[in-house]
């Protein structure tokens, strides 16, 4: 088929779980709420001293988006796997890596999109300055797609399993952890003055890594729990 | 529209669940304007069949060949020719019917007007539930959303698993025509079911999977 063709093909997988997300818009706010719920606690439970939250603020926003979007991540290809849609997915005449990147992008735009754009709020009540949220908006713009992609693989490896979960939290937070590194560690780097630029280039790697990979091991993940 | 002869060759083929043996040595062949009927107890594999037809699962033992070549070698431009109707709809209740079935056209990268698509829904019997979303379409009517793609889709293999359940009389007729008609075109098809359906004269190999003989056309 054409490569038009087939970038159709790709915009209406797109098109379709946007749609599908606008019309059952309580989950995609569950997961924002989520996000701002869980770094609203930290000021309650370590105290209102400014000096201690803008220390620990880098860490704790991004733990938070980081168990945000691993909450997300349960949804990614369940709804269509328990109507058959993921069935008919397999048997379309595309790549099936493009069509699961398709589908990884919709559901960034759905669970980690909403989570960057509401990170500068949360940076402001932790107190951090104008060029450290700058720094944190940059991270997580490139570190939320990442993970989405990381937990795209553990999501088609737990497909239809009990207690999947649990389990799909056990396969991936470990590979969260580089994502949480460089991230993290380049807002603090910027807060104390470093300079966030080696941490970030490092964090764009990743990104770049994952793109290449993780599709092709979603798409093998899938055939093997969909047999 | 549909162009090209040759059709659906499986031999040898051989499927373990755990340490039973659902079927071994499986062989039938599918021509051009036939129609493959498979039949047999629950359990006894026929599912697994037609998911192996369909390339969902790997067969551990035989080969099943299409227009030639191995399936999996074949791989997207196998999947352009098959139309794969299972036991779950792939109906998402959050759209309509319309959208449903524009969208799933559009993904087969058979994209097809408003017009079309409402006219097979009209076929199906659906005129006045088109733009309702599918969570209040009865079990029946979003059986029949699903079996419109079926008036839509230009594939040459269907492989649709228990199509008729779910089903009332008018609209297992109409899916009988709509058979036919595919059939009449050189089309082809691998069905099962467990209801009594009045095949007429269509011309059918039946494949019995209790005591596995194929009894010819």
């Amino acid at each position: 088929m054409s490569q038009a063709g087939m970038m159709a093909v790709l915009m209406v997988v797109v098109r379709r779980d946007l749609i599908l997300a606008v019309r059952r818009m309580s989950d995609v706010l569950t997961t924002l709420f989520f996000f701002v719920i869980v770094v609203s606690l930290f000021p309650l439970g370590v105290g209102p001293e400014m000096e201690v939250l803008r220390e620990i603020a880098p860490g704790v926003i991004w733990v938070a988006a980081l168990l945000a979007s691993m909450l997300a991540l349960e949804r990614l290809f369940s709804d269509d796997y328990r109507d058959g849609a993921l069935e008919q997915l397999l048997l379309l005449p595309q790549p099936l890596s493009l069509l699961v990147l398709s589908k990884v992008l919709a559901h960034w735009l759905i669970s980690g999109a909403p989570l960057v754009l509401m990170a500068p709020l949360l940076g402001m009540q932790l107190g951090l300055s104008w060029d450290a949220i700058q720094v944190l908006l940059l991270t997580l713009l490139l570190g939320t797609p990442a993970m989405s992609l990381i937990g795209a693989v553990g999501a088609a490896l737990t497909l239809g399993l009990r207690g999947r979960g649990v389990l799909l939290a056990l396969l991936v937070l470990p590979l969260y952890i580089p994502v949480l590194i460089f991230g993290a560690g380049a807002v603090e780097a910027s807060v104390s003055g470093l300079g966030a630029s080696a941490h970030v280039s490092l964090l764009g790697a990743v990104l770049v890594l994952t793109l290449c990979f993780a599709p092709l091991a979603t798409a093998m993940a899938m055939k093997i729990s969909m047999e | 529209m549909l162009k090209g002869a040759g059709g659906l060759m499986v031999s040898g083929l051989a499927v373990w669940r755990g340490d039973r043996c659902l079927f071994s040595d499986l062989g039938v062949a599918l021509n051009a304007g036939e129609m493959l009927y498979v039949s047999g107890a629950n359990g006894s594999g026929k599912t697994t069949l037609l998911r192996m037809l369909c390339g969902l699962v790997l067969p551990e033992q035989g080969s099943i060949c299409w227009d030639g070549k191995e399936i999996r070698e074949l791989g997207d431009d196998y999947h352009r020719e098959l139309f794969y109707f299972g036991h779950l709809n792939a109906i998402k209740e959050e759209l309509s019917g319309l959208e449903n079935l524009q969208m799933s056209a559009a993904m087969a990268g058979q994209p097809v007007t408003e017009a079309q698509a409402i006219d097979a829904l009209d076929q199906m019997g659906l005129e006045g539930f088109e733009d309702l979303p599918a969570k209040v379409l009865s079990q029946g009517q979003k059986r029949r959303v699903a079996l419109a793609r079926l008036l839509l889709t230009r594939a040459r293999l269907w492989v649709l698993d228990e199509p008729f359940t779910a089903l009332d009389i008018v609209a297992i007729e109409h899916l009988r025509d709509t058979l036919r008609a595919h059939l009449a075109a050189q089309g082809m098809v691998v069905l099962t079911t467990h209801q009594q359906v009045d095949f007429g004269t269509m011309p059918i190999r039946q494949l019995k999977m209790d005591n596995r003989s194929e009894i010819g056309v």
